[in-house]
């Protein structure tokens, strides 16, 4: 085992280079230029505390990046209006697979000055499935806890939360551009840590994987959230997601003040807000676009 | 309080000594327990209890070769003004059976705090640990002190821990006459021979296919230096101590420049369980849970309110688990 170990790290080491060139040839120097520029705040060990390696975290800006510009040819509207320093993104949330967070992602990484590093929150049972928390950490998605948030928000970092968590991904196609009830602990944190909330609103998420029902007694038995029903799968090259034009906006940032251990019905009221921004920001977006695909 | 008892035989001490000063020591004759012997010994009077001899004793320390469930602990409060007890007489050791650990850590315990509060000590020293919050799928990064303690949950068998943790909680606030202090340390790395530090010094160091936590460790001398800080006067309270800034397991055994070998979970799960019934093995099969998640604590009111900073860089804590002897 040991003595095969210096082989395969040249053979990855040689993979890796390539994987850089090419990533280079296709995404242009800027890219490199604005990876450079991102600030990260690393421990001497080239880690965060969270686990984010930027070593990894170039590898998934890249990909993120790829579907950004080639895959899903991003239109992004207002994210030069989103503040500088800590911030909380709130989106809708759909697709089955969280692309939309990592096109979100890319959004503020390619499309803004500064280039900014964004963190989103993943659910809990990810952490139990291997390489997939890996991954995670290493590119710097955190474990859906409150108290990593605010952690994150003190350290000055932009946050992006789906409020309508694993309800929202999976919704069936009928159901589409249809907001799922919110959550309410981001408003709870943005009161307490008095953190400017932004509204994003993301179209085309929802035709990649049409999805016409869920089987909750499989997903029970697999212990995930939702088991979603798609028939796109069974098609040749159907297990990509359909190359859909996505388009993001983001809203003018709302703050909110108040006690952030109020009861329910009062946090209620300053969520429905958000939401409410939140969806007639989608419906214009849908009425907006002429075409699903282009 | 009458002394009629005879109390056992002490060593001659310096008339002029300040008796004020005087220190016991539980579970002295461990690794940790003999550094803070010979940390304090040159400043501070220290009484060592422990049933296990202490064989290169410096002069000065008394040594009680008693078992702390042994109503002759009580002599040691009896003859002199005591103003610490510092309690490291946990047993942590993964063969002796439950009930053993029960009486040991729990009985014992509550012994010693009878004595800690009849004889009104000023300050007690509980050394617990960050495993009473134990590593699962959903916790936060850095864990303060008020989080719950969940060790227990997939981990039977240090639930005597928390209690000892708990236990120690309750003395805090029934009696605030003496000033506790729960010290809380992530993964002890030195000549102990903890779990941690057993695992880092296998030779071959098995990881979890596909899961890389980020760790925390801390030097051996780091947490001696943190338990004389809980000694100052006026110092109390529960505090974590962390040591230098948490790195992904990979990166620490990396350190150490040692093999490692990739198992899947479940089946490393299955694996250990059969090899440690066969007795192959002294890692009980749940503590595979640190290997897969985060069990990470935010050490900041340590920084603050006692002052802790470890002065051991991460190199040096993780080699430490191959240095001999000190």
């Amino acid at each position: 085992m040991a003595r095969f170990a210096p082989l395969a790290r040249r053979l990855i080491g040689d993979a890796a280079s390539r994987v850089d060139d090419w990533m280079t040839a296709l995404l242009g120097e800027e890219f490199s230029a604005r990876l450079a520029r991102v600030p990260v705040a690393l421990g001497h060990a080239g880690v965060d505390p969270f686990g984010l390696d930027p070593k990894w975290a170039k590898y998934a800006l890249a990909s993120a990046a790829f579907l950004h510009r080639y895959y899903f040819r991003t239109d992004v509207f207002g994210a030069e209006g989103v503040p500088s320093g800590k911030v909380l993104l709130i989106s809708n949330h759909s697709g089955q697979v969280p692309i939309d967070g990592a096109l979100i992602g890319a959004a503020l990484f390619m499309d803004v000055e500064p280039p900014r590093f964004i963190r989103a929150m993943v659910e809990k049972w990810t952490q139990t499935l291997p390489f997939v928390s890996l991954l995670f950490s290493r590119v710097g998605q955190v474990v859906g806890v409150p108290e990593n948030a605010k952690r994150l928000l003190e350290q000055g970092e932009a946050l992006l939360v789906f409020p309508e968590g694993a309800r929202g991904i999976a919704k069936t196609f009928d159901k589409r551009y249809q907001l799922t009830d919110f959550g309410l602990g981001f408003m709870r944190l943005a009161i307490e840590t008095n953190t400017p909330i932004v509204p994003v609103a993301v179209i085309g998420g929802e035709e990649q994987y049409v999805s016409v029902g869920n089987l909750d007694r499989v997903a029970k038995m697999l212990r995930m959230p939702v088991f979603p029903i798609l028939p796109q799968l069974l098609l040749p090259g159907g297990q990509l997601p359909l190359p859909t034009k996505y388009r993001i906006y983001f809203g003018e940032p709302m703050t909110f003040v108040g006690d952030p251990d109020d009861d329910d019905a009062v946090i209620e009221d300053k969520v429905w807000l958000v939401r409410a921004t939140v969806q007639s920001m989608v419906n214009r977006g849908v009425k907006a676009r002429k075409h699903i695909f282009w | 309080m009458p002394t009629t008892r005879s109390s056992p035989p002490r060593a001659p001490r310096d008339p002029n000594a300040p008796r004020a000063d005087t220190v016991v020591v539980t579970g002295i004759c461990g690794r940790l327990g003999k550094r803070l012997a010979r940390r304090l010994h040159r400043e501070r009077r220290v009484i060592g209890v422990d049933r296990r001899p202490f064989l290169d004793k410096p002069k000065d320390i008394e040594h009680l070769e008693i078992d702390i469930r042994r109503k002759k602990l009580k002599d040691v409060f009896r003859g002199d003004d005591i103003a610490a007890v510092v309690h490291l007489g946990v047993m942590h050791d993964p063969r002796a059976s439950a009930a053993d650990h029960h009486s040991w850590n729990v009985a014992g315990f509550a012994k010693l705090l009878e004595y800690v509060a009849g004889f009104r000590i000023p300050k007690l020293v509980v050394l617990s640990s960050a495993n009473v919050y134990g590593p699962q799928p959903d916790n936060a990064q850095f864990l303060a002190e008020e989080a719950p303690l969940l060790g227990g949950q997939n981990f039977s068998e240090i639930r005597d821990l928390i209690e000892v943790d708990m236990l120690a909680q309750s003395f805090f606030w029934k009696h605030p006459e003496t000033e506790t202090v729960i010290l809380r340390p992530v993964h002890i790395l030195g000549t102990v021979r903890n779990a941690p530090s057993n695992f880092l010094r296998l030779p071959t160091i098995p990881t979890a296919l596909g899961f890389d936590p980020m760790v925390q460790v801390v030097h051996e001398a780091d947490v001696v230096h943190a338990l004389t800080l809980a000694l100052r006067p006026g110092v109390r309270g529960i505090f974590n101590l962390a040591g230098p800034e948490p790195l992904p397991l990979s990166r620490v055994i990396r350190i150490l420049d040692r093999p490692s070998v990739p198992v899947p979970a479940t089946l490393g799960r299955l694996l250990l369980k059969r090899m440690w019934t066969l007795r192959l093995t002294n890692f009980p099969p749940p503590e595979i849970d640190h290997i897969r998640y985060v069990c990470m604590v935010d050490d900041s009111r340590a920084r603050e309110v006692l002052g802790f900073r470890p002065a051991h860089s991460i190199e040096e804590t993780v080699r430490a688990v191959d240095t001999e002897r000190w």
